[in-house]
């Protein structure tokens, strides 16, 4: 509700009429791309930066005991995975060779376990699935995104680029209007920010929990009052793909704190 | 389950005064808000938090709704022997999470 004015507002800007055509993406310069936590307060940093207190530490410990644990299957992650995950959030979403579908982190972690362990999938946001992907996504804090955009990953990237591109909802805003032409311009009391997903999965103030880039994804549509897509579509996959390759260069922060 | 970080000095020197940090992952739902078709989310709240140390108690608190999710708790002591420090929390419906740290004292 109190969004609700201020994107109207927005929506009545000049030159925001609605496009006949297919918009045209507009780019970040390459060295003003700014992660989500310079938007931050100073004490909300500190909370992140804080190697104990950070809530979200609370999901990797809950994740590397899952790892290492052999209560539902011989095969733990850890009996194969035995020297870790390091840098390979950063490397996702990718393709995956065998089936040639695009897996993000939780998809990926849920492939592992219906094919290797014979386990069921987890749901998304559980707190299991929450905990692994927080785990494994630790271990590449610091390390730049690195995603393949191109070759076979391209029509995956393009579809993600068109749905960030593409106007929808009640308010008819794209991603890009508000995370790529009006970043750090006041929406109320919010700083927009570019809206990168190199802190996720993140703890949110406003959720009092861990939850996934698709969470937010959710949240972001829901904001403009469109209809939100379900946990895990291949849309959404795709859109995590352009985020990535979009902010490609920036630093993991998982588990970072947001607001 | 939930899970509990705690952070107790591994030594320090008697007379010292230590500090000690306890956070544990837990909704903590007021009890005052409603889900997304209008029905009331029930409480669900922590009640009391207790530390020991070597069985004597030298902290307690107890939480209320306004209490934020995942809460930490920190607060300082005084080391005074070798042995353990018990944290407990106990929420509305009685049930009990507990964690326990050594601390060597010289």
């Amino acid at each position: 509700m109190i969004r609700a004015g201020l994107l109207l507002v927005l929506a009545l800007a000049p030159g925001c009429g609605r496009a006949d055509q297919t918009p045209s993406e507009k780019t970040l310069e390459k060295d003003d791309i700014r992660s989500g936590y310079t938007f931050l307060t100073a004490d909300t940093q500190a909370l992140q930066d804080d190697d104990f207190a950070n809530p979200g530490l609370l999901w990797v410990d809950r994740g590397q005991a899952l790892f290492q644990s052999t209560a539902e299957s011989e095969a733990s992650c850890a009996s194969c995975h035995a020297n870790g995950l390091q840098g390979v959030a950063a490397r996702y979403p990718a393709l995956d060779t065998a089936s040639g579908a695009l897996l993000n982190l939780e998809g990926r972690i849920n492939s592992c376990r219906t094919e290797h362990q014979g386990l069921p999938s987890l749901a998304y946001e559980s707190d299991q699935l929450l905990a692994l992907t927080a785990y494994v996504a630790e271990q590449s804090a610091g390390m730049p995104a690195d995603v393949q955009t191109s070759g076979a990953a391209n029509a995956a990237y393009q579809q993600g680029r068109d749905y960030f591109l593409t106007r929808r909802g009640q308010f008819n805003l794209s991603c890009q209007q508000c995370h790529t032409e009006n970043w750090g311009k006041q929406l109320r009391g919010d700083t927009l920010s570019q809206g990168h997903g190199n802190g996720f999965p993140a703890y949110r103030l406003e959720w009092q929990s861990l939850g996934s880039l698709q969470r937010r994804l959710r949240d972001c549509d829901t904001g403009v009052r469109a209809e939100p897509l379900p946990y895990g579509s291949e849309t959404y996959i795709a859109l995590e793909l352009y985020l990535a390759g979009r902010s490609q260069g920036l630093d993991l922060e998982s588990p970072a704190v947001r607001r | 389950m939930a899970s509990i970080r705690l952070a107790v000095p591994e030594t320090a020197n008697q007379g010292d005064v230590i500090e000690i940090k306890a956070l544990i992952q837990h909704e903590m739902e007021s009890g005052f808000r409603r889900g997304s078709r209008g029905e009331a989310i029930p409480r669900d709240i922590i009640t009391t938090f207790e530390c020991t140390y070597n069985g004597k108690q030298i902290f307690s608190a107890e939480f209320y709704p306004a209490i934020a999710a995942n809460p930490i708790l920190t607060f300082h002591t005084i080391a005074t022997e070798n042995g353990t420090l018990v944290f407990t929390w106990r929420d509305q419906n009685g049930q009990i999470w507990s964690d326990e740290a050594a601390i060597e004292v010289t």
